[in-house]
């Protein structure tokens, strides 16, 4: 069975094998997708995120939390609309996280459970803190 | 105090029913341990050298009697009948048993309670003073922006797999009984002719590399506060070492950028969030003070007869005056504290009954609150002082009222080897034999407040980088020794102590800890501390006292 959710729904992976960053920056002619490791300045993709469909941002070990910022700047200061995916070693009890950090695709890591990650993604009814899509919830008890 | 709304409740709701399907996917087979540890952890839950043990968070310290009676009671029925207050405001209970914490999880959502973020590389429970909202040094409660910081790093999306624990305290008094200048972050809070202002530290820490913090911002509006706190940690998510676990923490990157180049970061960074909608509203900021509103006083005379009375005929009462109660910032009314070193009690520790008591006293004599504090004591923030000798007859009948705050054998102490699995060496045996050495209180009160920090590895959970004594237990090929530092501070005067030289055996550390304090006692001024004749003297005398054959 596939491992991948987009969007709430177990997808089939379309894009194939993605560029690295290295490659995307090098190419003269640029590519709609892009592989960016943890490790990575999302900051060299700030003026190509319209163009693109669909980043990816690694995970290299479930406890590395470094995509998490990556995926907040896309979204919340990049404003980039396009797909998100978490790849890697990306575990279904973190993925309501990731949600509220962005990501909309996840390319799940291998034994783990999709049905079960497609229950985990409705994560908490609230979020303290602002999150994409989502209003801090100070600004809700205020309204 | 901070009473939840529909929100704050069926967050801490959701968080059991997580936990719980968590609990029994690993029970199951299905959750890898080595992945359930790090989930376990996010909720205070370790795997120690003879069973699990339970952190329970309380923020900045503040319990209600409601919430106390309901400590006792998952002790009794969940755990071995008492409780342990750690160095960070916090409880633990030591004997727990792995199946049975979502059903602890959930008898504490029931009392607003939980144990989110108490271990783990997470923004930990974030700590404040004592004191706040009655002390009388104070510039202003710092209650509500502890629990505004609590709200904003729950849950926090992007910072729950940072590259080491992450750990905040907030201060607002002369005296900083917060420990500001030894964490992640610190914030101090100022008010201009009513108009509040934060200034915020960065990078200090104890452990390994004990570091104190840097100022890194000044003169922070309050609206602006979690936006900077979010810039701080998002620089240090993304640009923290997770190479080297003992060079994680945000300490180390500060020093490796410097402090400039980080708050320049960190302001570039802010620069993106501020005024966005992390910005505090002020709707939000009155919402939250109005938890923290004044207590009915009643008008009362700051002088109470009664009191010289008693002090006259009574030394006992007397000593725990002079030693546990503190000056309140309301005409009539005194800070009470009951420190929990008892001699033969590990430090920090406190039965079920006794926590049924101090709920009992607090509904009595404190408007229904109690504090824990972060040298393991707890705190009656609002005694009536014509309550203060009734008080004191009911502590010492439930063996509460040791009137030994703030000396010597008000011992600060991680749990160490007796419990961790982590410690190189046992600490609550070394507490108790200094307890017995210096077991003559009249001495005690003379040689004046005289902090003793023991940690039983270089964690230094007992902090004994800021102790004017610091004791670190190190492994030395197989056995437990112990190293002695001294002329720390964790206040204002925040300083990091210094090593005395070659450690000791167990049975030696009472006998030295004696010579330190004759040192004092032959070198001190009128009524210098210990610290304060130290930092004249220097630290060759005592080495000399310590070290003589």
């Amino acid at each position: 069975m596939s491992q991948l959710i987009i969007d709430l729904e177990i997808a089939t992976d379309a894009t194939g094998a993605l560029p690295t960053l290295e490659e995307f920056l090098a190419a003269d002619q640029k590519p709609t997708a892009v592989f960016i490791d943890a490790d990575e300045d999302i900051e060299s993709i700030k003026e190509f995120t319209s163009n693109l469909t669909v980043i990816a941002l690694n995970f290299p070990a479930f406890s590395d939390g470094r995509s998490y910022s990556s995926a907040n700047l896309l979204r919340r200061e990049y404003e980039y609309q396009a797909e998100l995916r978490a790849v890697g070693d990306v575990r279904i009890d973190q993925l309501e996280q990731m949600t509220r950090c962005g990501f909309n695709a996840f390319q799940l890591a291998d034994e783990q459970n999709v049905e079960q990650g497609l229950e985990k993604l409705k994560g908490f009814s609230f979020s303290y803190q602002p999150a994409f899509n989502r209003e801090p919830l100070f600004r809700k008890r205020s309204s | 105090m901070y009473v939840y709304d529909e929100y704050d409740q069926k967050m801490v709701d959701e968080r059991v029913a997580q936990y719980r399907d968590q609990t029994n996917r690993f029970l199951a087979g299905e959750l890898p341990a080595e992945e359930f540890q790090h989930l376990r952890l996010r909720n205070g839950l370790y795997i120690q050298r003879l069973a699990p043990m339970l952190r329970i968070a309380v923020p900045y310290g503040l319990l209600s009697s409601k919430q106390l009676r309901k400590l006792a009671y998952i002790t009794r029925h969940f755990d071995r009948g008492y409780a342990h207050l750690t160095t960070r405001q916090n409880v633990q209970l030591n004997w727990p048993i792995l199946e049975e914490v979502p059903d602890i999880l959930e008898e504490l959502a029931s009392v607003e309670m939980h144990a989110i973020q108490t271990s783990g590389n997470c923004i930990r429970n974030v700590t404040s003073d004592q004191y706040a909202g009655v002390a009388q040094d104070e510039i202003e409660d710092s209650r509500p922006w502890a629990e505004i910081i609590r709200q904003w790093s729950t849950f926090h999306p992007e910072f729950n797999w940072l590259p080491r624990k992450f750990k905040i305290a907030v201060t607002s008094a002369t005296q900083d009984r917060a420990a500001v200048q030894v964490h992640d972050i610190g914030v101090r809070i100022f008010n201009n002719n009513g108009v509040t202002s934060f200034e915020i530290l960065a990078g200090g820490g104890l452990g390994r590399t004990p570091v104190i913090a840097p100022v890194i911002k000044q003169n922070l509006e309050p609206e602006h506060l979690l936006t900077y706190l979010e810039a701080i940690l998002r620089v240090y998510n993304r640009y923290g070492r997770r190479d080297n676990k003992y060079k994680a923490r945000i300490k180390i990157l500060v020093r490796a950028m410097t402090p400039e180049v980080f708050a320049e970061k960190v302001e570039a960074e802010w620069e993106t969030l501020k005024g966005g909608t992390g910005t505090l509203t002020n709707s939000e900021i009155e919402r939250v003070k109005g938890h923290f509103t004044i207590p009915p006083y009643e008008a009362l005379d700051n002088h109470v007869t009664e009191i010289d009375d008693r002090i006259a005929d009574n030394s006992g009462f007397s000593n725990w005056l002079k030693q546990n109660v503190k000056p309140h910032k309301q005409a009539g009314y005194s800070i009470v504290n009951l420190a929990l070193k008892q001699t033969g009690v590990p430090p920090g520790d406190v039965t079920d009954e006794q926590l049924e008591v101090v709920a009992d006293l607090a509904d009595e004599f404190s408007f229904g609150e109690v504090r824990v504090t972060h040298e393991q004591n707890l705190t009656f923030a609002d005694v009536p002082k014509k309550s203060l000798f009734s008080l004191w007859q009911a502590l010492v009948s439930a063996e509460l009222a040791t009137p030994n705050l703030g000396l010597l054998t008000d011992i600060i102490c991680c749990p160490g080897g007796d419990y961790c699995s982590l410690a190189n060496a046992k600490s609550i045996p070394v507490a108790e034999a200094i307890q017995r050495q210096f077991d003559d209180l009249d001495y005690l009160h003379d040689l004046g407040e005289l902090d003793i920090n023991i940690s039983g590895c270089m964690n230094a959970c007992g902090h004994h980088h800021v102790g004017n004594i610091g004791i670190l237990g190190v492994d030395k090929k197989g056995a437990e020794f112990y190293q002695v530092s001294i002329g720390g501070s964790g206040y204002e005067d925040a300083t990091l102590a210094k090593i005395l030289g070659p450690s000791f055996a167990q049975d030696e550390i009472p006998s030295v800890i004696q010579k330190l304090v004759n040192v004092h006692l032959e070198k001190r001024e009128g009524t210098e501390r210990f610290l304060e004749t130290y930092r004249r003297v220097g630290i060759d005398p005592y080495k000399q006292a310590v070290y003589a054959s």
